[in-house]
């Protein structure tokens, strides 16, 4: 089918999240308004206004009534989703790069860039239930790795933490002492940043994105590598089908270098790959810009992609897309 | 250098005194090119010979002697002719020039030592001023400083050498013998380099050898593919063998930059350039010729860079490189050196100039050689505003004489291109319009090998055209031209014979509107590759000459680099690192079949090994020609094997992928079963779990949009 073109945001999209009942799409851009739509027709529901400088991040929890946002104005925020008024900010002292509600939306998992003198952080915050009684005390506080944490989420039953970034290295902490647990091996792992990261449906895999131009498939409980996916652009954005055993890779050369060279230079496709064969099926074209955002409706028949040009392109799969045979 | 030389346990024991770790994977670390910190690899022990200069810290200083004995009165007189001679050629340091004397008769010593800003100009007045006549009794004799103690060193009693025992070498052309005839080739990527088959009928590659850190810049096949050539902070080095690639020889030459083979692979010349202490002086540049197989140094050349850059394209960006051209085909008979108003040609038996005098001619801008036979092709451009025409000529070596000569009248400019066989020589002349404004382009056509050598005038159809490239047949009679100044140009092809005109060019066809901008012709003639490299993004056609038809046309986006394999079945494209993205190769048959594409980060090199000409006879190739039937009906059941072999393999691997794949979903699914209630708990008991078993189900929704009523008339 036809992609709906979404435009609402002035700026290039850096995130983007399905709420559980895939009725909703929630995406963040570099103007300073999330914006959440309807993941059917592409309908825009409502901003969330508030954030004061470009946001990284968001997650939704899983009875959909709850948005927390990470931005770059050093905040972290929860919404009410229906609403969208402003419930909670918690203040840090450098911009918030990624967010993950844990099993359950009782703790939420917060990481912050190095800035100025303060060093890179993994915070783990416990989010009331009642508004009214949120705190701005963190749980437990892991500092450690170096660069940049790009992507820190939530292990099986909450016991652990996975987290990713600048330094290639992907990393398992205990999230009750805050120890490191495993680590990626150098070898087989990364050799540059890893931009992106997600959870299958079940949380028992994940995907890394980086920009070695890779996309790795790692078990959640032994960091074992099982898969690697090999492209031929920095891959800025990774996403898993629930439904078939695809992944899809975004990504695309540095938006500065893009007019400098051919509009096919880029490779602003969105890449499928066979997961277990680890070959390329086919590609979704149409950005103008390297994608930053990937995101599959829990229901598997669809996905939608946010780039660097501004837009969200919402794909609903052709009936023959559940019937590719390689 | 040896003093440097610590125990490992020292080392340990002063590391753990100090608490410094010592598991550190020293593979893991990469030194910034050029950068050695000082470790010595254990393959420079060779060099240590060449470096004594360096290190004794008096490389710089040379040793005069043979000087008049003079008194006193005359010693400033005496120093001041010496300082004017020696400052000629480089920097004197302060107080670098000592002429020690009697200290009872207060007269010179007939000696005295002169002390440069850097070794290469002490080496370059040693090099200058030995045998220097002062007057008819002083014959300079001019040392460095630092050989004194070699000389020294010399026994005075004869030993005679060793004989070393006879070693049986390795068969250096073992890899001709491939059974399944498959062609290798080199990659340089990043900082590996790998030799590799070209399995083309299994679409991948196969590993013989892998290097990292093999070459400091760049390798180079020798003409033949015999050697592998790398080059290093140290010389340059050969590599090859009957199955792996081993270390040959040597050619010591410090900071070598550029290396050029003889085409019959008998000598190596290395080039260098250091950049002199007074920045006003040119570069100095060293270059040496190598006896491939023994490593020794046949001559060397040492001068400023000026002396080699005359003429030639290269004069702005320094040395046209190879200075040294080689000529008489494959024999290494001769070699030539373009000078000032001259053409220096060497007989490489005696390594000197034949005759003992250059090749005297005018305002020589240009040379090359004819591939096969000792003839030059050179080229004097107009002179006094055109009273005297430009000229090409032909120069039988080593008589000197000359064979053929053209006039031409106001040439701008002017290209040389040989057949392959040396059967034909096509000058590409750019001359002035009358208002001289701007310019077309004519070809004169030289057939070598006929009586008298006619040459013949070809214009083009429209002879304003710019010419972008012009390629001959390889050992045929045709060659292709692009020409045009549209965004697309057109391609034509000329034969030099037809059947019914044995001596004219005629033309065959002008494909109109390529996107092309070079081209590659098979080495086995018939088949060219049209490209359109750079600004066109690597467009790629594959054209069948005999037919006059496209094969194929395809794209190798953003391809640099394009290489027939030397037998002429397959083309390689290539990306390489100039751009950021897309770096690997691309190997195609010669009809335009994708074969198979490997993506290397930092691509920089790809080069098939040459293979030496083929020992059949002119007659049985075309007997093979006629029969190839006969001959292909077996390689084309071996195909059909491997192919078979290849989908059998292919989905024994998908199998086991996939049964790999299912042990792991089960293992998480058990895991996932099991972790079900304490998931429950920290949901509050919100037992829906059921998302992760979600069921894809069809609703059909129906909306109803618009309902309108029309009156239809109802005929009968």
């Amino acid at each position: 089918m036809r992609p709906i073109l979404m435009k609402g945001h002035e700026r290039p999209l850096t995130f983007l999240k399905y709420n559980r009942d895939g009725d909703l799409l929630f995406s963040c851009a570099k103007d300073h308004t999330p914006t959440v739509w309807f993941a059917d027709n592409g309908e825009r529901l409502g901003t969330y206004r508030g954030h004061n400088g470009a946001v990284w991040t968001c997650d939704v929890s899983r009875d959909s009534s709850r948005l927390i946002t990470g931005s770059a104005d050093q905040t972290v925020k929860l919404w009410n989703v229906q609403t969208g008024a402003q419930l909670y900010t918690f203040n840090f002292g450098s911009p918030a790069r990624s967010v993950d509600f844990a099993v359950g939306d009782k703790l939420a998992v917060i990481t912050t860039d190095p800035f100025m003198e303060l060093t890179p952080a993994i915070h783990v915050k416990r989010i009331a239930r009642d508004p009214n009684e949120q705190t701005e005390e963190s749980v437990l506080v892991i500092k450690g790795p170096q660069g940049r944490i790009n992507r820190a989420v939530w292990g099986p039953l909450n016991k652990t933490i996975i987290s990713a970034g600048e330094d290639a290295v992907t990393r398992i902490w205990d999230s009750e002492t805050g120890k490191m647990l495993r680590e990626s091996d150098k070898e087989s792992g990364h050799k540059k940043t890893i931009t992106s990261l997600a959870k299958s449906a079940d949380g028992s895999h994940f995907l890394t994105g980086s920009l070695d131009k890779s996309a790795k498939l790692w078990d959640t409980r032994t960091l074992t590598l099982i898969k690697t996916y090999v492209t031929e652009r920095p891959v800025n954005a990774v996403a898993m089908s629930p439904l078939l055993d695809h992944v899809v890779l975004g990504g695309g050369q540095d938006a500065s270098a893009v007019t400098t060279t051919d509009h096919r230079a880029g490779k602003f496709e969105a890449k499928f790959y066979d997961k277990i064969l680890q070959e390329e099926i086919g590609g979704v074209k149409g950005h103008f810009g390297p994608i930053n955002a990937l995101a599959f409706n829990p229901d598997g028949k669809s996905f939608s992609s946010g780039g660097e040009d501004g837009y969200v392109r919402l794909h609903h799969f052709d009936p023959d897309y559940f019937n590719i045979k390689i | 250098m040896a003093a440097e030389v610590m125990l490992m346990n020292e080392i340990e024991a002063t590391a753990a005194r100090m608490g410094i770790d010592m598991n550190i994977d020293f593979n893991s670390i990469q030194l910034p090119p050029g950068e050695d910190c000082g470790i010595v690899s254990d393959d420079e022990d060779v060099y240590h010979d060449d470096q004594l200069e360096f290190d004794s810290g008096f490389g710089n200083i040379i040793v005069v002697d043979n000087l008049p004995v003079v008194p006193r009165e005359k010693f400033d007189k005496l120093e001041g002719v010496i300082r004017k001679i020696y400052s000629q050629i480089g920097v004197i340091k302060e107080d670098g020039l000592w002429m020690p004397v009697d200290p009872e008769t207060k007269k010179t010593l007939g000696y005295c030592f002169i002390e440069y800003n850097t070794p290469q100009e002490a080496e370059l007045a040693k090099e200058k001023t030995n045998g220097y006549k002062l007057d008819r009794a002083h014959i300079f004799a001019v040392n460095m400083f630092d050989d004194f103690d070699k000389y020294m060193r010399v026994p005075d009693e004869w030993a005679p050498p060793e004989i070393k025992p006879y070693i049986p070498g390795e068969n250096l052309q073992k890899w001709l013998t491939d059974e399944k005839a498959r062609d290798q080739f080199v990659i340089h990527a990043g900082t590996d380099t790998e030799v590799l088959w070209n399995d083309a009928r299994q679409s991948k590659t196969e590993l013989v050898y892998k290097r990292t850190y093999w070459t400091d810049s760049f390798v180079q096949w020798s003409p033949l593919g015999t050697y592998l050539a790398t080059v290093h902070r140290q010389g340059a080095a050969v590599w090859g063998g009957a199955n792996t690639f081993n270390r040959l020889m040597r050619y010591a030459h410090p900071l070598v930059k550029l290396i050029d083979f003889s085409p019959g692979e008998k000598f190596l010349v290395t080039y260098s350039s250091h950049k002199p202490s007074n920045p006003l002086d040119a570069n100095m540049v060293v270059m040496n010729i190598f006896d491939v197989r023994t490593g020794k140094v046949m001559r060397d050349f040492k001068g400023s860079a000026d002396e080699f850059a005359i003429g030639g394209a290269g004069s702005v960006a320094g040395v046209s490189w190879p200075v040294f051209r080689w000529g008489g085909g494959k024999e290494d008979k001769y070699f030539a050196k373009l000078g000032k108003n001259m053409i220096s040609v060497y007989e490489a038996e005696t390594f000197s100039l034949i005759d003992k005098k250059s090749l005297k001619v005018e305002n020589v801008v240009d040379f090359s050689w004819s591939p096969t036979d000792p003839i030059l092709a050179l080229f004097v451009p107009e002179l006094g505003g055109g009273n005297q025409p430009a000229r090409v000529s032909l120069v039988q070596i080593p008589s000197k004489e000359e064979m053929r000569q053209k006039n031409l009248f106001s040439v701008s400019d002017c290209k040389m291109y040989w057949q392959s066989n040396g059967e034909y020589l096509a000058v590409q002349a750019d001359r002035y319009t009358k208002t001289k404004k701007s310019t077309y382009t004519g070809f004169e056509l030289f057939r070598i090998k006929e009586r008298d050598i006619p040459i013949e005038v070809l214009e083009l159809d429209n002879k304003n055209d710019k010419i972008i490239a012009f390629a001959w047949e390889p050992k045929g009679h045709r060659f292709a031209v692009i020409h045009g100044d549209n965004p697309r140009p057109d391609i034509s092809f000329y034969t030099m014979r037809t059947t019914h005109n044995l001596g004219r060019v005629s033309k065959l066809t002008t494909l109109k509107g390529k996107q092309a901008n070079a081209l590659f012709w098979s080495p086995g003639g018939r088949f060219i590759v049209l490209a359109g490299l750079k600004g066109f993004n690597g467009q790629l056609e594959f054209f069948n000459v005999d037919e006059l038809e496209t094969m194929a046309t395809a794209e190798h986006f953003m391809a640099t680099d394009i290489e027939w394999d030397p037998t002429g079945r397959y083309v390689a494209t290539s990306v390489t690192s100039v751009h950021e993205m897309e770096n690997g190769f691309n190997i195609w048959s010669f009809n335009g079949k994708l074969l198979y594409r490997i993506l290397k980060d930092h691509f920089i090199q790809f080069l098939w090994r040459p293979r030496p000409p083929s020992f059949l006879t002119p007659e049985k190739e075309e007997e093979i020609a006629r029969n190839l039937k006969k001959y292909s009906k077996k390689y084309e059941a071996e195909d059909q094997d491997v192919s078979m072999l290849l989908s059998e393999q292919d989905r024994e691997k998908r199998r086991m992928l996939k049964e790999e794949w299912d042990k792991w979903v089960s293992k998480w699914r058990w895991a996932h079963e099991e972790e079900k209630l304490e998931r429950q708990e920290l949901r509050d008991g919100e037992a829906s779990d059921e998302e992760e078993e979600y069921e894809a189900k069809e609703v059909e929704v129906e909306e109803l949009l618009d309902v309108s009523e029309e009156v239809v008339a109802f005929e009968e």
